[in-house]
């Protein structure tokens, strides 16, 4: 151990505001760093299921509009008749 | 090799892989990490020039050698990617092009703090301090050319080509305080032969770089689990996955 007391330790010799900046820095940078990669893993997967939910109501009213041309078409085959 | 090698390429079991690597980096991180970061700031002896100010190369010497590494490791990607059009090294540059360039801030920002006190400036336009700031300004173009494409594939090529551009400044960068005259010091660890260190002062060190480096790969996995996500996210695999998780 190279330092007596608590308040040596903060105090760094004199150089306590440069090392404990240094220190400081490295740990906030990289802290948020390590959350808003992690937290990219959630919001990933959240936008794939948003798109994959407009794609599936797309599809569905492709489907509907499709059926509706059909019975539209049945009707109109079965008034000329 | 390359049949060993082959199962790699595909995303899904890549990106499984990772997943199953996360804990196991995680942990190994955080175990070298906290050793040698407590031994450096409380039990690593003064230096008997520079006192306790010293402290700051436990944190300054592992970032500006993993900036440099990372982008090192990034244009091997970058160039696989290209030339062998593989996807995956394409995600994983885009993966660590953000974490090299936290990696250089820090060691920007723990330089000029440990400038501020032994050389009397916070900065100085020398020669090693100036490529370094590059780095961090090649790092940032990466990262905006990456998301300036809507299609990830043209972002990697143009992100691409300036990361091999750009690989010409890490030489300048390492070899910058041999080549020209500048306040930075040379090496202390990386000497030919013995390191220019007391044993005392290299232990904490060690264990530091092991832990940063580890930390590094934490998270680029993160990322690069994201960026593989991201570039599959029509294939069935991600849709079930994607159902699975979201419910």
């Amino acid at each position: 151990m190279q330092f007596s007391n608590f308040s040596d330790f903060i105090n760094m010799g004199g150089y306590g505001f440069y090392v404990w900046l240094s220190f400081g820095a490295a740990a906030v940078l990289l802290t948020l760093l390590t959350i808003s990669s992690k937290a990219g893993h959630q919001k990933i997967i959240k936008q794939i299921a948003l798109r994959k939910k407009r794609e599936d109501k797309l599809r569905q009213a492709r489907k509907n509009k499709q059926q509706q041309a059909e019975i539209q078409t049945a009707d109109l085959k079965e008034v000329t008749r | 090799m390359w049949k060993w090698l082959h199962p790699y390429a595909n995303p899904e079991v890549t990106y499984h892989l990772t997943n199953k690597l996360l804990p196991w980096l995680s942990a190994l991180a955080a175990i070298f990490l906290s050793i040698g970061l407590v031994w450096a700031l409380l039990f690593a002896p003064a230096d008997y020039q520079q006192g306790h100010s010293f402290r700051i190369f436990y944190i300054h010497v592992p970032a500006a050698s993993l900036s440099m590494g990372i982008y090192f490791a990034m244009a091997i990607a970058a160039f696989s990617s290209l030339v062998w059009q593989l996807k995956l090294a394409d995600a994983s540059a885009a993966a660590m092009a953000p974490v090299g360039a936290v990696f250089t801030a820090i060691a920007l920002i723990t330089g000029a703090a440990w400038g501020k006190p032994m050389w009397g400036t916070w900065w100085i336009w020398d020669a090693r301090l100036t490529s370094e700031l590059i780095l961090l300004f090649l790092y940032l173009g990466v990262i905006a050319l990456h998301s300036a494409f809507e299609d990830k594939n043209l972002a990697g090529k143009a992100a691409g080509i300036l990361t091999l551009v750009g690989v010409i400044n890490i030489p300048i960068i390492k070899y910058s305080v041999e080549w020209w005259n500048t306040l930075h010091q040379g090496s202390t660890v990386s000497k030919l032969g013995k390191p220019a260190m007391s044993l005392d002062m290299l232990w904490p060190f060690i264990l530091c770089f092991i832990g940063f480096s580890l930390l590094v790969g934490v998270i680029i996995s993160l990322r690069f689990r994201n960026e593989i996500l991201a570039r599959n996210s029509i294939r069935p695999w991600v849709r079930t996955l994607v159902s699975q998780q979201s419910k």
